[in-house]
């Protein structure tokens, strides 16, 4: 067996620390900030998908290998699917007299 | 922990009594005579632990079979009961409960072991595999969706059934208001299907996208293939939902949360929000196989390729996007308010044009296609008018304000019969008799078939076109009984009588299946019908468990058609074969079943220090699979020789 | 199926079913992403139905949550690592880097414990309100992954010190170490969603 990765995991070093600065800048803005409700939860909310999209790529390696197309098509339609279900839900059960 | 003896049998109804004495006496009989003709071994070897794709189909088959007949008597009681005014028949409780088994059954235990089967007989043969890509996980899959069935089965004897609709609204399906284990059952049977379930549709993703034999692009798969891969797809992103639906509802009955509850804050509309989030993408996890299923026979039996393959594709993916944005109609009239109607109405409409595409597409085939009136194609033929009427009192319904009159009657109630039942039922019908002779080696009889046919097709519609015209006048859905004053007794007679004639089709399939076992004409014939065009076709009658003694080669649609057209790739080179790997059997899967019905049992009636001591024999089963090493056998190159010979004869035989 | 061995790619690609059982764990991510959304729908709906009890902001130590974060993405980075080792053919070094990650998965896990026995002494438990009945069920289910990931882990040291790095254990790593950044992710829009919003 050939050793297939050589030196220094420099890759996983530079993911790690931009994973750190996203939840910091997050933090900062969220707890230090007196923008408006609506603008924080954009920028924190925002920040949380770069470091989802980071893990996948930088750490999950989503698109390596031969099946590569395969798992980010799926991947993709999942998340879509995802922010379907998460708004799609929200919207419906409060839009109507439900709620009240 | 208290047990409560004197609540677990079901006592009381005559009814039960009797099914109470038959199941013990059947269970006793079939211990008996696996006994006395020594079949222990051969059923435990043979069936129980095979990871043969082949023979896992068949066992779900076998086991939709069964749930049909039992969900079909749940129907007749409820026939029997409407079929005049103020019945006593049945008591509003046990209607309640017939009702809601009747669908919990036919649609899970029924049409999806049967679909699913379908899947495992057809799908490696098509691509030019020799097994699906996780057997011993097809394996659990069964056993998972055979244990949840069971438990909900059990539940009419001991302990009561679900009675909230198989849609078990909450609040109703709430402990406030169903205290018993009935709705318990529910939550817990269906969640141990349902990852068995979940399970599958990985297993058939990865099957397709990686195990298509050399030259079998996307684009030159079967329309079957296609259908299966976007059916998993979609089991794959709806599954999770139920998942997930389930444990807050058993969270909210056994540990007194609030997800869906009147008080604490809770929101019933949650539960409908989230069962048709799964549930309408269901819908189309039962539909898609079986569009894919008439495409194959209508091909087949025009003896013409099937007409604008790419736009059917395009349409079946289109229709799997579109099956997970229109969960709201099917409660329009809960209050959501006009935008959000509005929007759904649209998307539920949008979906009527991939199916119409599909439609022509069938129809094309047809035209001047030299058409074969066998018993498959024949409810190919039927499925199209009937479906028809499904889907266009469909659009009707999918008008929000317009649903406002239709919602919870028997308008709704004959909708979607007739969507499911030529859009499932006809479609595994068609199935079993084109696909037959491929897993036996044997035709169905023809004869009994149309007998079959007709009596089906009179009494389905017989049964449920009344039902528009009672839903129209008002007849509402799930009530157990009516007034004389209301007029509705005729039809509702007429529905009944159907159902009886609809019944009787149903023995007719099951004699024709007894009849052509002991009397049909058998048959090693790789092309029973003669006109086939996809790779199943191309290896022997029945399949050998290795499926193809060397895996074909590809470079068209229709590949097995080509094969005739070019005569080639018949002829088997000995030198070329070698010898096969298979994956060993497993019991583990079988085991893991049992522990999961188990485990599911107790926790139904919520004695969670024994749920738990079970629940550790589920970690234990992990962890051995984990470390389990089943590196499978190989089939020796002396018996491929041996078998390939007999059924191709010297002809098609090289020996070189 | 077949055994076949590549030498060229990565060692837990060199096998056909690893291949597979790599293909397939993607596609049961995609499953674990819809259960987890319907999770944060549920949470979405019902965050502010607190029927009398605590809202979030009454309960939520802040402190803590950003030492479980720091845990968890220290965790990620680590089972990186993990299969950097791997794919050098280091051995030692895999295990050792795999139980630092287990130790930082350990802490988050006696850390989230630790705040539900917070919770409950608040009288804020999973039958006072909507809200929080649905805030113990995100959390639980994050927790349960956890959980089940450190058991995995440890089957997987096991059949790493009998049987060596091989395309099968190597296929099992890479799998493993999939679901551990995937629970990763998943922390993150807890941590914003749940969290951060919720001192909002």
């Amino acid at each position: 067996m050939s050793n297939q990765e050589k030196g220094f995991p420099i890759s996983h070093i530079v993911g790690f620390l931009l994973s750190i600065t996203f939840t910091v800048v997050a933090l900062l803005v969220a707890l230090k900030t007196d923008l408006p409700k609506t603008t924080i939860m954009f920028v924190i909310g925002g920040l949380a998908v770069l470091q989802a999209g980071l893990q996948l790529i930088m750490f999950m390696h989503l698109n390596e290998g031969k099946d590569n197309y395969s798992k980010i098509i799926h991947t993709v339609y999942a998340i879509f699917m995802a922010v379907v279900i998460v708004i799609g839900s929200i919207w419906v059960v409060t839009a109507g007299h439900s709620i009240h | 922990m208290d047990i409560k003896w004197d609540q677990l049998l079901v006592s009381g109804d005559p009814l039960i009594l009797g099914s109470q004495i038959a199941i013990v006496l059947t269970m006793v009989g079939v211990v008996a005579a696996l006994s006395y003709f020594k079949k222990w071994k051969w059923l435990w070897n043979g069936w129980l632990t095979s990871v043969d794709h082949k023979r896992i189909g068949i066992m779900y088959i076998i086991m939709g079979v069964l749930m049909f007949f039992r969900g079909g008597v749940d129907g007749l009681m409820m026939k029997a009961q409407t079929a005049v005014p103020e019945n006593t028949f049945l008591d509003a409780q046990h209607y309640n409960e017939v009702f809601t088994t009747h669908g919990v059954i036919m649609i899970l235990f029924m049409a999806m072991p049967m679909l699913i089967g379908i899947m495992n007989i057809v799908i490696p043969l098509q691509i030019g595999a020799r097994d699906v890509a996780f057997p011993q996980l097809n394996l659990l899959s069964f056993w998972l969706t055979f244990a949840g069935a069971m438990l909900f089965n059990v539940s009419f004897v001991i302990g009561g059934s679900p009675d909230a609709g198989w849609t078990s609204y909450f609040p109703l399906a709430g402990k406030e208001f169903t205290p018993g284990v009935g709705n318990n059952y529910y939550m817990i049977a269906l969640q141990i299907a349902g990852i068995g379930t979940l399970m599958t549709g990985i297993n058939f993703i990865v099957t397709i996208l990686k195990m298509r034999t050399k030259g079998m692009t996307l684009m030159r798969m079967p329309m079957f293939t296609w259908t299966s891969l976007i059916t998993s797809l979609i089991i794959v992103i709806a599954f999770p939902i139920f998942t997930v639906t389930l444990l807050l509802g058993m969270m909210d009955r056994l540990y007194g949360t609030h997800f869906f509850t009147v008080s604490g804050g809770g929101l019933d509309m949650l539960w409908s929000n989230l069962f048709w989030l799964w549930g309408h993408p269901e819908v189309y996890i039962v539909i898609l196989p079986a569009f894919g299923i008439y495409s194959e026979i209508i091909a087949t039996f025009t003896k013409k390729r099937l007409f604008g393959y790419g736009s059917m594709v395009i349409s079946i993916v289109l229709i799997s996007a579109l099956s997970m944005l229109v969960w709201v109609h099917h409660f329009y009239t809960m209050g959501v308010g006009p935008a959000v109607n509005t929007v759904f109405s649209i998307t539920t409409m949008m979906i009527s044009i991939p199916t119409g595409v599909k439609m022509f597409n069938w129809l094309f085939t047809m035209r001047k296609g030299r058409i074969e009136f066998t018993a498959p194609m024949m409810w190919a033929l039927a499925f199209i008018p009937t479906f028809l009427i499904g889907g266009v009192t469909g659009v009707m319904l999918a008008m929000a304000a317009a649903d406002f009159q239709y919602h919870n009657t028997l308008f709704l109630v004959a909708h979607f019969h007739y969507t499911l039942i030529p859009g499932v039922v006809y479609a595994v019908f068609a199935a079993l008799y084109y696909w037959w002779p491929k897993v036996f080696g044997f035709k169905l009889s023809e004869k009994i078939g149309k007998w079959h046919f007709w009596l089906f097709n009179i009494g389905f519609n017989l049964t449920f076109f009344p039902m528009f015209f009672l839903g129209l006048q008002g007849a509402v859905r799930r009530s157990y009984t009516y007034s004389e004053e209301s007029g509705f007794q005729p039809l509702f007679l007429l529905s009944g009588v159907g159902a009886l004639i609809l019944a009787a089709g149903f023995a007719a399939l099951c004699y024709n299946i007894y009849w052509s076992i002991r009397h049909a004409e058998r048959t090693t014939a790789n092309d029973p019908w003669g006109n086939a065009r996809t790779l199943e076709w191309a290896t022997a009658t029945p399949v050998p468990h290795y499926n193809f003694a060397t895996l074909p080669e590809v470079d068209s649609l229709d590949a097995y058609w080509e094969m005739k057209k070019n005569n080639k790739g018949f002829t088997l080179d000995k030198n070329q074969i070698k010898p096969i790997h298979m994956p060993g059997n497993s019991g583990l899967p079988a085991i893991m079943g049992g522990i999961f019905l188990v485990f599911g049992f107790f926790l139904v009636f919520e004695w969670h220090l024994l749920a738990a001591i079970v629940g550790i024999g589920i970690i234990a089963g992990l962890i051995m699979r984990s470390f389990e090493s089943n590196d499978g056998y190989h089939v020796p190159v002396d018996e491929i020789v041996k078998h390939e010979r007999t059924w191709r004869g010297e002809s098609k035989w090289k020996a070189k | 199926m077949e055994g076949k061995i590549n030498t060229s790619a990565p060692i837990e690609y060199q096998s056909e079913q690893s291949k597979l059982n790599i293909l397939g764990f993607w596609v049961f991510l995609a499953a674990e992403i819809i259960l987890f959304a319907t999770l944060f729908s549920v949470f979405g709906v019902l965050k502010d139905r607190t029927a009398g009890g605590p809202a979030g902001s009454e309960i939520f130590e802040i402190k803590d949550v950003i030492i479980q974060t720091l845990l968890l993405l220290t965790s990620s980075f680590t089972a990186g690592i993990v299969i950097f080792e791997m794919r050098r053919g280091n051995r030692r070094g895999l295990i050792i880097w795999l139980v630092i990650t287990l130790l930082f998965g350990l802490g988050f896990l006696s850390m989230e414990i630790n705040e539900f026995m917070h919770y409950y002494h608040e009288g804020a438990t999973m039958q006072t309100s909507a809200f929080l009945s649905s805030l113990f069920v995100l959390l639980g289910t994050h927790g349960a992954h956890v959980t089940l990931g450190t058991g995995w882990a440890i089957l997987i040291i096991i059949q790493l010190l009998t049987k060596g790095i091989n395309p099968t254990t190597a296929g099992k790593m890479h799998i493993w170490s999939l679901y551990w950044h995937f629970l990763d992710v998943i922390w993150i829009f807890i941590f914003t969603f749940v969290y951060l919003a919720g001192v909002l």
